[in-house]
């Protein structure tokens, strides 16, 4: 009985939340659609999303693209196949690990970020203050942050491939003695461009998800100093865990 | 004139609010009057900030009637309460000033917002700053400031766009005496050079006092009475009396605080 009253729970948590990502969703493109669309606070955004997380995604994508070399250089070894290193790197970076890492990343640097700073606005009443200062909480304060992730995470990615790729090559290269010609052709020729969009068209999705999982989280929260902290971590796992999951789909729905 | 004068500026009717299964507003009527001071008196708890956040639009209420100047606030959709928002103005318990935002920027925001040019904006900021006694602050951060200035940094924020009707939030709360009779003294000047409506609400009996043209104790969900501040120290409903001199016992029913008290003191 306890465990089904558990399950019951955990179901109705899960619709309450839906219910008020899509809500807010809804309420912040509602907004989109007239003036004023607050272009100085959304470039501080970008410039806060994109150009501030640029060393954290940078690393990751260099370390993943080095890693994934390597590895996929031993199993290609076993059968001979080393030339098709490359290609399995830029097209598991292009197509997959780009998107989701960077997500990830975003979701624990940006998401936490707009969930503690809107929580914390929350409970001090600065968002009642807001209102009462005839201005449009959601539209001051969710919708540049929406706008900015969603625009920043598709550059972020493109970023990521490159550099990425670069760290594959570099250790295919320089470590692995491989010939760069033909390491080169063989990433270009099976490649397609199609590959490289359905990773933008994820990322851009991400930023979605963390925009407003992480601002709905921090807007509607409450209880002191302890609700910011618990609605911090709840815009940090379910950021990572709906990437995780819209992954999956996305890849069905684009590849399938 | 005469008219406008005697109609109410602020008129609320069988305002009702509950959270889950604690009643905090039953059928609260008031009315205020224009030009005119009023000030709730009540518990923590009883429900005084619930009455300004119903009155604002920034919580729903269950049930009743909020009219401002015979317009009924609760039908109007979210844009145009936050157009009618440029006539309030709102003092918060704690100023809620913005953290990412310096002094002046919080004191001029509405002004800001509203299309004035930040060189006019700033010099109309420190205009008010000055008026607070603060006129060499203006590019501070809120982070610097003492809970004293913050106090009336956001007094300053409250009336630089001259709103017609003031709420004021707990005005003296958690400052020293001194700083109280400075912010008390700020909302006295306020009222009587601008003739703004003003609606406080408070357990801060000096300040009630002397801020006030007219009190209201809200207990039990309800107005109980409203008198003139005169009376305050003369009147002798019990509940008054109680509150007023600040006794555990009488007819406020204070059961449940003291029980969570016992719990708390207990765990």
């Amino acid at each position: 009985m306890n465990f089904l009253v558990l399950i019951g729970r955990v179901v109705e948590n899960l619709c309450l939340h839906t219910g008020l990502y899509a809500q807010m969703f809804g309420r912040t493109l509602r907004r989109m659609a007239s003036p004023p669309w607050h272009p100085r606070i959304i470039l501080q955004q970008a410039e806060e999303v994109g150009v501030q997380s640029l060393p954290v995604v940078l690393l990751t994508a260099l370390f993943t693209g080095m890693v994934l070399a390597l590895q996929s250089y031993i199993v290609f070894h076993r059968f001979a196949a080393e030339s098709m290193t490359g290609l399995v790197v830029s097209m598991s970076l292009v197509r997959e690990l780009g998107p989701v890492l960077v997500g990830l990343m975003i979701a624990g640097r940006v998401g936490a970020s707009f969930a503690a700073e809107l929580g914390t606005m929350r409970v001090t009443e600065q968002i009642d203050a807001l209102w009462t200062l005839s201005t449009d909480p959601i539209r001051y304060l969710i919708m540049p942050r929406l706008l900015a992730v969603t625009l920043m995470m598709p550059l972020l990615v493109v970023i990521a491939d490159f550099i990425g790729i670069y760290g594959g090559y570099a250790i295919s290269i320089y470590l692995l003695d491989q010939n760069p010609t033909v390491y080169i052709e063989n990433t270009t020729i099976y490649m397609e461009l199609h590959d490289f969009y359905s990773g933008l068209i994820k990322a851009a999705f991400f930023g979605v998800l963390i925009g407003i999982i992480g601002c709905t989280e921090g807007f509607s929260c409450g209880g002191g100093a302890e609700g910011v902290g618990r609605a911090t971590t709840r815009a940090v796992v379910i950021s990572c865990m709906s990437i995780l999951i819209s992954d999956y789909f996305l890849t069905a729905w684009m590849f399938g | 004139m005469k008219k406008d004068d005697a109609q109410p500026r602020i008129r609320i009717r069988g305002l009702s609010k509950r959270f889950e299964d604690k009643v905090v507003l039953d059928g609260v009527d008031l009315d205020i009057m224009p030009g005119k001071s009023t000030t709730v008196i009540g518990m923590s708890g009883s429900g005084k900030s619930v009455l300004i956040k119903c009155i604002l639009g920034l919580l729903k209420p269950d049930a009743g009637e909020i009219l401002v100047d015979g317009e009924n606030w609760l039908a109007l959709s979210e844009t145009e309460q936050l157009a009618r928002m440029q006539r309030v103005g709102m003092l918060f318990q704690r100023a809620a000033l913005f953290d990412s935002l310096s002094v002046w920027e919080n004191v001029a925001f509405a002004l800001l917002r509203h299309g004035e040019k930040p060189q006019a904006a700033r010099e109309h900021a420190i205009e008010v700053l000055h008026w607070v006694g603060l006129p060499d602050i203006a590019d501070l951060m809120p982070a610097e400031l003492s809970g004293g200035m913050a106090k009336r940094v956001g007094l300053a924020r409250t009336i630089c766009h001259k709103p017609d009707i003031v709420f004021l939030d707990e005005p003296t709360t958690g400052l020293d005496p001194i700083m109280s009779d400075v912010i008390n003294r700020l909302i006295v000047r306020l009222h009587k050079d601008s003739g703004t409506t003003i609606l406080s609400i408070t357990h801060d009996m000096k300040s009630a006092a002397m801020i006030s043209d007219q009190i209201a104790l809200l207990c039990h969900a309800r107005i109980h009475l409203q008198i003139p501040p005169d009376q305050l120290d003369s009147h002798q409903d019990p509940m008054l009396r109680q509150f007023v001199e600040g006794r555990a016992e009488g007819p406020i029913n204070t059961s449940d605080w003291g029980k969570r008290m016992e719990e708390a003191t207990q765990s």
